[in-house]
Protein backbone atom coordinates (compact mmCIF):
# COMPACT_ATOMS: atom_id res chain seq x y z
CA UNK A 1 0.00 0.00 0.00
CA UNK A 2 2.95 2.15 0.35
CA UNK A 3 5.67 1.66 -2.18
CA UNK A 4 9.41 1.59 -1.04
CA UNK A 5 10.35 3.47 -4.37
CA UNK A 6 8.59 6.49 -2.99
CA UNK A 7 8.70 9.01 -0.80
CA UNK A 8 5.61 10.85 0.51
CA UNK A 9 4.64 13.66 2.83
CA UNK A 10 2.87 14.44 5.70
CA UNK A 11 0.29 16.21 4.09
CA UNK A 12 -0.45 12.62 2.21
CA UNK A 13 1.37 13.28 -1.09
CA UNK A 14 3.61 10.77 -2.60
CA UNK A 15 6.62 11.77 -5.11
CA UNK A 16 8.73 9.34 -7.44
CA UNK A 17 11.78 10.76 -9.14
CA UNK A 18 13.33 9.84 -12.94
CA UNK A 19 16.30 11.77 -13.27
CA UNK A 20 15.48 15.00 -13.13
CA UNK A 21 11.42 14.51 -13.36
CA UNK A 22 9.19 13.88 -10.32
CA UNK A 23 5.64 11.77 -10.32
CA UNK A 24 3.29 13.54 -8.06
CA UNK A 25 0.11 11.81 -6.71
CA UNK A 26 -1.98 11.79 -3.44
CA UNK A 27 -1.60 8.22 -1.32
CA UNK A 28 -3.53 5.15 -0.28
CA UNK A 29 -4.16 6.80 2.93
CA UNK A 30 -5.38 10.34 1.55
CA UNK A 31 -7.67 8.36 -1.16
CA UNK A 32 -9.18 6.15 1.43
CA UNK A 33 -10.00 9.21 4.14
CA UNK A 34 -11.07 11.18 1.14
CA UNK A 35 -13.78 8.85 0.01
CA UNK A 36 -15.01 8.71 -3.58
CA UNK A 37 -13.41 11.47 -5.80
CA UNK A 38 -15.64 13.04 -7.90
CA UNK A 39 -13.26 16.32 -9.34
CA UNK A 40 -9.83 17.01 -9.45
CA UNK A 41 -8.63 20.43 -10.09
CA UNK A 42 -5.36 20.41 -11.49
CA UNK A 43 -2.98 23.21 -12.14
CA UNK A 44 -1.26 24.80 -15.49
CA UNK A 45 1.43 23.30 -16.96
CA UNK A 46 4.11 25.87 -16.46
CA UNK A 47 3.48 26.89 -12.86
CA UNK A 48 6.55 26.98 -10.42
CA UNK A 49 5.92 25.73 -7.37
CA UNK A 50 7.88 25.63 -4.24
CA UNK A 51 7.68 22.64 -1.52
CA UNK A 52 4.70 22.82 0.86
CA UNK A 53 2.62 25.34 -2.06
CA UNK A 54 -1.26 24.49 -3.25
CA UNK A 55 -1.38 23.49 -6.46
CA UNK A 56 -4.51 22.03 -6.86
CA UNK A 57 -7.85 20.76 -4.96
CA UNK A 58 -9.27 16.92 -4.66
CA UNK A 59 -13.07 16.72 -3.78
CA UNK A 60 -15.03 13.38 -2.65
CA UNK A 61 -18.52 13.40 -2.33
CA UNK A 62 -18.31 15.23 0.96
CA UNK A 63 -15.16 16.78 1.42
CA UNK A 64 -12.78 19.30 0.03
CA UNK A 65 -9.21 18.69 0.17
CA UNK A 66 -5.80 20.90 -0.91
CA UNK A 67 -2.82 19.40 -2.45
CA UNK A 68 0.75 20.55 -2.05
CA UNK A 69 3.71 20.17 -3.59
CA UNK A 70 5.92 17.81 -1.76
CA UNK A 71 9.02 19.26 -3.91
CA UNK A 72 10.02 22.38 -5.93
CA UNK A 73 9.94 22.07 -9.41
CA UNK A 74 8.09 23.37 -12.55
CA UNK A 75 4.75 21.48 -13.85
CA UNK A 76 5.66 19.83 -16.72
CA UNK A 77 2.86 18.02 -17.35
CA UNK A 78 -0.58 17.13 -15.74
CA UNK A 79 -2.98 14.16 -15.64
CA UNK A 80 -5.47 14.93 -17.98
CA UNK A 81 -7.86 11.82 -17.36
CA UNK A 82 -8.56 12.83 -13.93
CA UNK A 83 -10.64 15.88 -15.31
CA UNK A 84 -13.13 12.97 -16.90
CA UNK A 85 -12.14 10.55 -14.73
CA UNK A 86 -11.80 11.54 -10.80
CA UNK A 87 -12.51 8.27 -9.34
CA UNK A 88 -9.05 6.97 -10.62
CA UNK A 89 -7.28 8.53 -8.30
CA UNK A 90 -9.44 5.97 -5.81
CA UNK A 91 -8.97 3.00 -8.03
CA UNK A 92 -4.57 3.40 -8.90
CA UNK A 93 -3.28 6.06 -6.02
CA UNK A 94 0.27 5.09 -7.64
CA UNK A 95 -0.36 3.85 -10.94
CA UNK A 96 -3.38 6.13 -13.57
CA UNK A 97 -4.36 7.93 -10.56
CA UNK A 98 -1.14 10.36 -10.47
CA UNK A 99 -1.45 13.90 -10.94
CA UNK A 100 1.09 16.08 -12.15
CA UNK A 101 5.55 16.04 -13.11
CA UNK A 102 7.78 18.58 -11.84
CA UNK A 103 10.70 19.51 -13.71
CA UNK A 104 12.60 19.93 -10.31
CA UNK A 105 14.56 22.46 -8.75
CA UNK A 106 16.73 20.02 -7.03
CA UNK A 107 16.74 16.15 -7.91
CA UNK A 108 18.07 15.38 -4.14
CA UNK A 109 15.49 17.21 -2.68
CA UNK A 110 12.78 14.41 -2.38
CA UNK A 111 15.25 12.50 -0.37
CA UNK A 112 14.67 14.82 2.44
CA UNK A 113 10.81 13.19 2.29
CA UNK A 114 9.90 10.30 4.50
CA UNK A 115 10.64 6.62 3.08
CA UNK A 116 7.48 4.05 3.04
CA UNK A 117 8.29 2.84 6.54
CA UNK A 118 8.73 6.50 8.18
CA UNK A 119 5.14 7.39 6.47
CA UNK A 120 3.62 4.40 8.32
CA UNK A 121 5.28 5.11 11.16
CA UNK A 122 3.69 8.31 10.88
CA UNK A 123 0.20 7.26 9.62
CA UNK A 124 0.50 5.02 12.82
CA UNK A 125 1.08 7.69 15.31
CA UNK A 126 -2.07 9.50 13.66
CA UNK A 127 -4.58 7.91 15.89
CA UNK A 128 -6.69 6.25 12.96
CA UNK B 1 -17.85 8.41 13.05
CA UNK B 2 -18.42 12.29 13.13
CA UNK B 3 -20.58 14.40 16.12
CA UNK B 4 -23.84 15.23 14.60
CA UNK B 5 -26.08 17.28 17.17
CA UNK B 6 -24.16 15.15 20.09
CA UNK B 7 -24.87 12.07 18.19
CA UNK B 8 -22.31 9.62 17.20
CA UNK B 9 -22.48 8.49 13.73
CA UNK B 10 -21.03 6.60 10.66
CA UNK B 11 -20.72 9.29 7.56
CA UNK B 12 -20.55 5.99 5.33
CA UNK B 13 -20.30 2.51 6.05
CA UNK B 14 -18.39 1.51 2.78
CA UNK B 15 -18.90 4.59 0.78
CA UNK B 16 -21.13 7.48 0.11
CA UNK B 17 -21.34 6.80 -3.61
CA UNK B 18 -22.42 2.50 -3.01
CA UNK B 19 -25.14 3.51 -1.00
CA UNK B 20 -26.60 5.77 -3.11
CA UNK B 21 -26.42 4.01 -5.76
CA UNK B 22 -27.65 0.87 -3.50
CA UNK B 23 -30.74 3.13 -2.18
CA UNK B 24 -31.68 4.20 -6.15
CA UNK B 25 -31.81 0.83 -7.14
CA UNK B 26 -31.75 -1.81 -4.11
CA UNK B 27 -32.52 -0.65 -0.97
CA UNK B 28 -30.43 1.15 2.06
CA UNK B 29 -31.09 0.77 5.78
CA UNK B 30 -30.53 4.62 7.97
CA UNK B 31 -30.12 3.97 11.73
CA UNK B 32 -31.65 7.66 11.93
CA UNK B 33 -32.24 7.59 15.75
CA UNK B 34 -30.65 10.69 15.86
CA UNK B 35 -34.54 12.43 14.39
CA UNK B 36 -36.69 14.08 17.73
CA UNK B 37 -40.19 12.79 18.59
CA UNK B 38 -42.63 15.16 20.27
CA UNK B 39 -45.90 14.25 21.09
CA UNK B 40 -48.56 16.50 21.40
CA UNK B 41 -52.17 15.03 22.74
CA UNK B 42 -55.27 16.16 24.67
CA UNK B 43 -58.73 17.67 23.80
CA UNK B 44 -57.29 20.35 22.54
CA UNK B 45 -54.29 18.81 20.34
CA UNK B 46 -55.46 19.04 17.06
CA UNK B 47 -56.30 23.33 17.98
CA UNK B 48 -52.45 23.14 18.84
CA UNK B 49 -51.18 21.32 16.12
CA UNK B 50 -52.69 23.85 13.87
CA UNK B 51 -51.79 26.64 15.52
CA UNK B 52 -47.83 25.77 15.58
CA UNK B 53 -48.11 24.43 12.02
CA UNK B 54 -48.22 25.94 8.37
CA UNK B 55 -49.86 22.86 7.00
CA UNK B 56 -53.52 21.54 7.20
CA UNK B 57 -53.65 19.09 9.98
CA UNK B 58 -57.50 18.76 10.20
CA UNK B 59 -57.15 16.83 7.13
CA UNK B 60 -55.08 13.94 8.96
CA UNK B 61 -57.30 11.15 9.72
CA UNK B 62 -54.95 8.61 11.65
CA UNK B 63 -52.78 6.74 10.62
CA UNK B 64 -51.61 9.39 8.10
CA UNK B 65 -48.93 11.99 7.75
CA UNK B 66 -48.12 15.12 6.65
CA UNK B 67 -44.79 17.23 5.97
CA UNK B 68 -45.28 20.60 7.43
CA UNK B 69 -43.31 23.43 9.50
CA UNK B 70 -43.11 24.69 13.07
CA UNK B 71 -43.39 28.47 12.07
CA UNK B 72 -42.49 31.79 13.77
CA UNK B 73 -44.36 35.38 13.73
CA UNK B 74 -41.88 36.27 10.61
CA UNK B 75 -43.36 33.31 8.97
CA UNK B 76 -39.34 31.42 8.88
CA UNK B 77 -38.67 28.12 9.72
CA UNK B 78 -38.33 27.25 14.05
CA UNK B 79 -38.08 23.21 12.20
CA UNK B 80 -39.74 21.28 9.38
CA UNK B 81 -41.61 17.86 10.39
CA UNK B 82 -43.61 15.34 9.87
CA UNK B 83 -47.15 14.94 11.96
CA UNK B 84 -48.10 11.60 12.51
CA UNK B 85 -51.73 11.68 13.45
CA UNK B 86 -51.94 8.49 15.87
CA UNK B 87 -55.72 9.69 16.77
CA UNK B 88 -57.62 12.89 16.57
CA UNK B 89 -56.24 13.87 20.20
CA UNK B 90 -52.45 12.21 19.69
CA UNK B 91 -50.32 13.51 17.61
CA UNK B 92 -47.19 11.90 16.92
CA UNK B 93 -44.19 14.64 15.11
CA UNK B 94 -40.65 14.19 13.90
CA UNK B 95 -38.37 16.37 14.44
CA UNK B 96 -34.46 17.45 13.39
CA UNK B 97 -32.17 16.27 15.89
CA UNK B 98 -30.10 19.09 15.74
CA UNK B 99 -33.78 20.93 17.13
CA UNK B 100 -35.58 18.83 19.29
CA UNK B 101 -35.03 20.44 22.57
CA UNK B 102 -35.69 24.02 20.91
CA UNK B 103 -38.38 22.66 19.60
CA UNK B 104 -39.74 20.74 22.96
CA UNK B 105 -39.37 24.44 23.98
CA UNK B 106 -40.78 25.96 21.47
CA UNK B 107 -43.95 23.34 21.12
CA UNK B 108 -44.44 23.47 25.25
CA UNK B 109 -44.52 27.21 25.64
CA UNK B 110 -47.28 27.45 23.00
CA UNK B 111 -50.02 24.81 23.87
CA UNK B 112 -52.79 25.59 26.04
CA UNK B 113 -53.87 24.28 29.37
CA UNK B 114 -55.51 20.65 29.11
CA UNK B 115 -53.10 19.97 26.21
CA UNK B 116 -50.12 17.96 27.15
CA UNK B 117 -46.67 18.06 24.94
CA UNK B 118 -43.86 15.43 25.43
CA UNK B 119 -40.88 14.92 24.04
CA UNK B 120 -40.50 11.46 23.57
CA UNK B 121 -36.78 11.75 21.82
CA UNK B 122 -34.90 9.49 23.79
CA UNK B 123 -37.80 6.98 23.82
CA UNK B 124 -37.82 6.19 20.27
CA UNK B 125 -35.17 4.87 17.84
CA UNK B 126 -35.98 5.45 14.15
CA UNK B 127 -34.94 2.51 11.22
CA UNK B 128 -35.39 4.07 7.90
CA UNK B 129 -35.66 1.34 4.65
CA UNK B 130 -35.71 3.02 1.44
CA UNK B 131 -35.50 1.93 -2.03
CA UNK B 132 -37.15 0.03 -4.31
CA UNK B 133 -36.95 -3.34 -2.65
CA UNK B 134 -37.78 -2.08 0.45
CA UNK B 135 -41.53 -3.11 0.38
CA UNK B 136 -39.96 -6.68 -0.24
CA UNK B 137 -38.09 -7.10 2.29
CA UNK B 138 -40.72 -5.71 4.75
CA UNK B 139 -43.57 -7.89 3.32
CA UNK B 140 -42.61 -11.10 5.34
CA UNK B 141 -41.95 -9.17 8.44
CA UNK B 142 -45.04 -7.55 9.45
CA UNK B 143 -48.53 -8.74 9.29
CA UNK B 144 -49.85 -5.50 8.21
CA UNK B 145 -50.34 -5.15 4.42
CA UNK B 146 -47.64 -2.70 3.69
CA UNK B 147 -48.19 -3.18 0.00
CA UNK B 148 -51.54 -1.25 0.38
CA UNK B 149 -49.97 1.79 2.79
CA UNK B 150 -49.70 4.51 0.54
CA UNK B 151 -47.54 7.45 0.68
CA UNK B 152 -47.48 9.19 3.77
CA UNK B 153 -49.81 6.85 5.96
CA UNK B 154 -48.47 4.45 8.46
CA UNK B 155 -49.65 1.93 10.77
CA UNK B 156 -48.88 1.11 14.39
CA UNK B 157 -47.84 -2.39 14.06
CA UNK B 158 -44.90 -4.60 14.32
CA UNK B 159 -41.68 -5.98 12.12
CA UNK B 160 -39.87 -8.62 13.43
CA UNK B 161 -41.86 -9.09 16.13
CA UNK B 162 -40.59 -5.58 17.15
CA UNK B 163 -43.64 -3.22 17.89
CA UNK B 164 -42.96 -0.02 15.51
CA UNK B 165 -45.07 2.82 13.90
CA UNK B 166 -44.67 1.86 10.37
CA UNK B 167 -44.73 5.14 7.82
CA UNK B 168 -44.35 5.10 4.77
CA UNK B 169 -42.22 8.27 4.72
CA UNK B 170 -38.93 8.96 3.71
CA UNK B 171 -35.66 12.04 2.78
CA UNK B 172 -34.27 9.54 0.28
CA UNK B 173 -36.69 10.58 -2.74
CA UNK B 174 -37.74 6.94 -2.70
CA UNK B 175 -39.73 4.51 -1.97
CA UNK B 176 -39.93 3.53 1.39
CA UNK B 177 -40.46 3.28 5.55
CA UNK B 178 -39.32 5.34 8.07
CA UNK B 179 -39.63 2.38 11.42
CA UNK B 180 -40.02 3.80 14.93
CA UNK B 181 -39.94 1.77 17.69
CA UNK B 182 -38.93 1.67 21.43
CA UNK B 183 -35.05 2.36 21.45
CA UNK B 184 -33.76 -0.50 23.89
CA UNK B 185 -34.77 -2.84 20.48
CA UNK B 186 -33.69 -0.86 17.48
CA UNK B 187 -30.07 -2.88 17.40
CA UNK B 188 -32.19 -6.24 17.25
CA UNK B 189 -34.56 -4.22 14.60
CA UNK B 190 -31.60 -3.25 12.64
CA UNK B 191 -30.10 -6.92 12.53
CA UNK B 192 -33.00 -8.52 11.33
CA UNK B 193 -33.58 -6.16 9.03
CA UNK B 194 -29.57 -6.44 7.48
CA UNK B 195 -30.37 -10.36 7.42
CA UNK B 196 -33.67 -10.45 5.54
CA UNK B 197 -32.47 -7.31 3.66
CA UNK B 198 -29.44 -8.79 2.45
CA UNK B 199 -30.41 -11.11 -0.66
CA UNK B 200 -32.33 -8.08 -1.65
CA UNK B 201 -29.20 -6.14 -2.52
CA UNK B 202 -30.10 -4.10 1.36
CA UNK B 203 -27.13 -1.89 2.15
CA UNK B 204 -26.02 -0.20 5.37
CA UNK B 205 -26.46 3.95 4.77
CA UNK B 206 -24.43 7.10 6.40
CA UNK B 207 -24.93 10.72 6.60
CA UNK B 208 -23.50 11.05 3.81
CA UNK B 209 -25.56 9.30 1.39
CA UNK B 210 -28.57 10.52 3.56
CA UNK B 211 -27.83 14.32 2.50
CA UNK B 212 -26.87 13.15 -1.40
CA UNK B 213 -29.72 11.50 -1.82
CA UNK B 214 -31.93 14.30 -0.33
CA UNK B 215 -30.33 17.07 -2.27
CA UNK B 216 -30.74 14.84 -5.22
CA UNK B 217 -34.24 14.62 -4.67
CA UNK B 218 -34.16 18.47 -3.40
CA UNK B 219 -35.78 17.67 0.16
CA UNK B 220 -34.90 20.52 2.68
CA UNK B 221 -32.32 20.30 5.23
CA UNK B 222 -32.59 22.53 8.13
CA UNK B 223 -29.61 24.63 8.88
CA UNK B 224 -28.46 24.58 4.81
CA UNK B 225 -31.76 24.98 2.65
CA UNK B 226 -34.31 26.70 5.49
CA UNK B 227 -33.71 27.99 9.09
CA UNK B 228 -35.47 30.86 11.06
CA UNK B 229 -33.85 33.86 8.63
CA UNK B 230 -35.55 32.23 5.38
CA UNK B 231 -39.83 31.71 4.96
CA UNK B 232 -41.48 29.19 4.05
CA UNK B 233 -42.31 31.38 0.90
CA UNK B 234 -39.03 32.17 -0.44
CA UNK B 235 -38.50 28.26 0.29
CA UNK B 236 -41.09 27.54 -2.27
CA UNK B 237 -43.17 25.54 0.13
CA UNK B 238 -46.39 26.46 -0.92
CA UNK B 239 -47.64 22.97 -0.99
CA UNK B 240 -47.13 22.84 3.18
CA UNK B 241 -48.52 26.38 3.32
CA UNK B 242 -52.35 26.40 4.02
CA UNK B 243 -53.57 30.26 4.43
CA UNK B 244 -57.19 29.05 4.18
CA UNK B 245 -56.79 26.48 7.32
CA UNK B 246 -57.48 29.40 10.08
CA UNK B 247 -54.92 31.22 12.43
CA UNK B 248 -51.66 29.97 13.25
CA UNK B 249 -48.26 31.47 14.14
CA UNK B 250 -46.69 33.27 10.78
CA UNK B 251 -50.06 33.58 9.02
CA UNK B 252 -50.33 37.58 8.52
CA UNK B 253 -46.36 37.26 7.37
CA UNK B 254 -46.37 34.51 5.02
CA UNK B 255 -49.70 35.87 3.71
CA UNK B 256 -48.42 39.46 2.90
CA UNK B 257 -45.38 37.73 1.78
CA UNK B 258 -47.21 35.50 -0.73
CA UNK B 259 -49.72 38.38 -1.78
CA UNK B 260 -46.40 40.64 -3.04
CA UNK B 261 -43.99 38.16 -3.52
CA UNK B 262 -40.67 36.75 -2.10
CA UNK B 263 -37.71 39.10 -2.71
CA UNK B 264 -35.88 35.56 -3.08
CA UNK B 265 -36.30 32.30 -4.05
CA UNK B 266 -34.87 29.07 -2.72
CA UNK B 267 -34.24 27.75 -6.80
CA UNK B 268 -32.36 24.37 -7.99
CA UNK B 269 -29.64 24.59 -9.86
CA UNK B 270 -26.73 22.23 -12.05
CA UNK B 271 -23.25 23.43 -12.74
CA UNK B 272 -22.72 24.50 -16.22
CA UNK B 273 -19.12 24.95 -16.45
CA UNK B 274 -16.44 22.29 -14.16
CA UNK B 275 -16.59 22.20 -10.49
CA UNK B 276 -18.80 21.30 -7.52
CA UNK B 277 -20.70 24.04 -6.04
CA UNK B 278 -20.80 23.74 -1.83
CA UNK B 279 -22.90 24.94 1.06
CA UNK B 280 -22.23 28.95 1.79
CA UNK B 281 -20.08 29.27 -1.62
CA UNK B 282 -21.29 33.28 -2.51
CA UNK B 283 -24.18 33.17 -5.78
CA UNK B 284 -23.44 36.06 -8.29
CA UNK B 285 -25.09 37.71 -11.02
CA UNK B 286 -22.95 39.72 -13.61
CA UNK B 287 -19.98 39.76 -11.18
CA UNK B 288 -22.91 41.31 -7.77
CA UNK B 289 -23.14 39.30 -4.92
CA UNK B 290 -26.93 38.19 -5.46
CA UNK B 291 -27.60 35.28 -2.72
CA UNK B 292 -25.35 31.99 -1.78
CA UNK B 293 -25.52 28.15 -2.52
CA UNK B 294 -27.59 26.26 0.58
CA UNK B 295 -26.25 23.07 -0.53
CA UNK B 296 -24.75 21.21 -3.40
CA UNK B 297 -22.09 18.47 -3.84
CA UNK B 298 -21.51 15.95 -6.62
CA UNK B 299 -24.58 13.60 -6.94
CA UNK B 300 -23.77 10.06 -7.80
CA UNK B 301 -26.82 8.55 -9.35
CA UNK B 302 -27.82 11.69 -11.93
CA UNK B 303 -23.54 11.83 -11.70
CA UNK B 304 -24.12 15.71 -11.91
CA UNK B 305 -22.95 18.60 -9.94
CA UNK B 306 -26.18 20.04 -8.48
CA UNK B 307 -27.16 22.34 -5.42
CA UNK B 308 -29.79 24.83 -4.12
CA UNK B 309 -29.22 28.48 -3.83
CA UNK B 310 -31.27 31.43 -3.09
CA UNK B 311 -31.55 33.45 -5.41
CA UNK B 312 -32.77 37.23 -6.23
CA UNK B 313 -37.11 36.29 -7.29
CA UNK B 314 -36.19 37.93 -10.47
CA UNK B 315 -33.47 35.20 -11.71
CA UNK B 316 -35.34 32.59 -9.94
CA UNK B 317 -36.76 31.13 -13.17
CA UNK B 318 -35.63 28.07 -15.04
CA UNK B 319 -33.05 28.62 -17.18
CA UNK B 320 -31.23 31.59 -15.91
CA UNK B 321 -27.70 31.47 -15.69
CA UNK B 322 -25.47 32.64 -12.70
CA UNK B 323 -22.22 32.13 -11.23
CA UNK B 324 -20.89 30.05 -8.23
CA UNK B 325 -17.90 31.23 -6.69
CA UNK B 326 -15.42 28.39 -6.32
CA UNK B 327 -12.31 29.27 -4.27
CA UNK B 328 -12.34 32.93 -5.65
CA UNK B 329 -13.50 31.67 -9.52
CA UNK B 330 -17.20 32.75 -10.81
CA UNK B 331 -18.13 29.30 -12.07
CA UNK B 332 -21.43 29.01 -14.13
CA UNK B 333 -24.29 27.33 -12.96
CA UNK B 334 -27.80 27.42 -14.20
CA UNK B 335 -31.54 27.21 -12.75
CA UNK B 336 -33.96 24.01 -13.54
CA UNK B 337 -36.59 22.57 -12.30
CA UNK B 338 -37.09 21.14 -9.12
CA UNK B 339 -36.44 18.36 -7.87
CA UNK B 340 -33.34 17.37 -9.77
CA UNK B 341 -34.42 13.64 -9.31
CA UNK B 342 -38.25 11.87 -9.08
CA UNK B 343 -38.43 8.35 -8.98
CA UNK B 344 -39.68 6.83 -12.22
CA UNK B 345 -43.36 5.36 -11.72
CA UNK B 346 -43.79 2.27 -10.47
CA UNK B 347 -47.13 -0.45 -10.47
CA UNK B 348 -46.44 -0.93 -6.93
CA UNK B 349 -48.52 0.46 -4.30
CA UNK B 350 -47.40 3.49 -2.00
CA UNK B 351 -46.32 5.72 -5.19
CA UNK B 352 -49.20 8.19 -4.77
Amino acid sequence: MYPDNLRYTKDHEWVSVKDATGTVGVTHFAQKELGDVVFVELPEVGKKLKAGDEFGTIESVKAVSEVYAPVAGEVVEVNGALVDHPEIVNEDPYGRGWILKVRLDSPAEAASLMDAAAYQAFLAGQKH
Amino acid sequence: MVDFAGWDMPVQYHGVVEEHLAVRTHAGLFDVSHMGEIEIRGDGALAAVQRLTCNDAARLAPGLAQYSAFTTEQGTFVDDIIVYCLARDRYFICVNASNASKDFAWVASHVPKGVTALNRSDEFAQIAIQGPEAEAILRGLTETDIHALKAFTFAESRVAGVPALVARTGYTGEDGFELYCESGRAAELWDTLMGVGAPFGLTPCGLGARDTLRLEACLMLYGNDIDDTTTVVEAGLNFILKLDKGEFIGRDALARQKAAGAPRRLVAFEMVDRGVARHGYPAQIDGAAAGHVTSGTFTPFLKKNLGMAYLPAPAAREGHEFDVVIRGKPTRARVVKTPHYKRPARSAGGSA
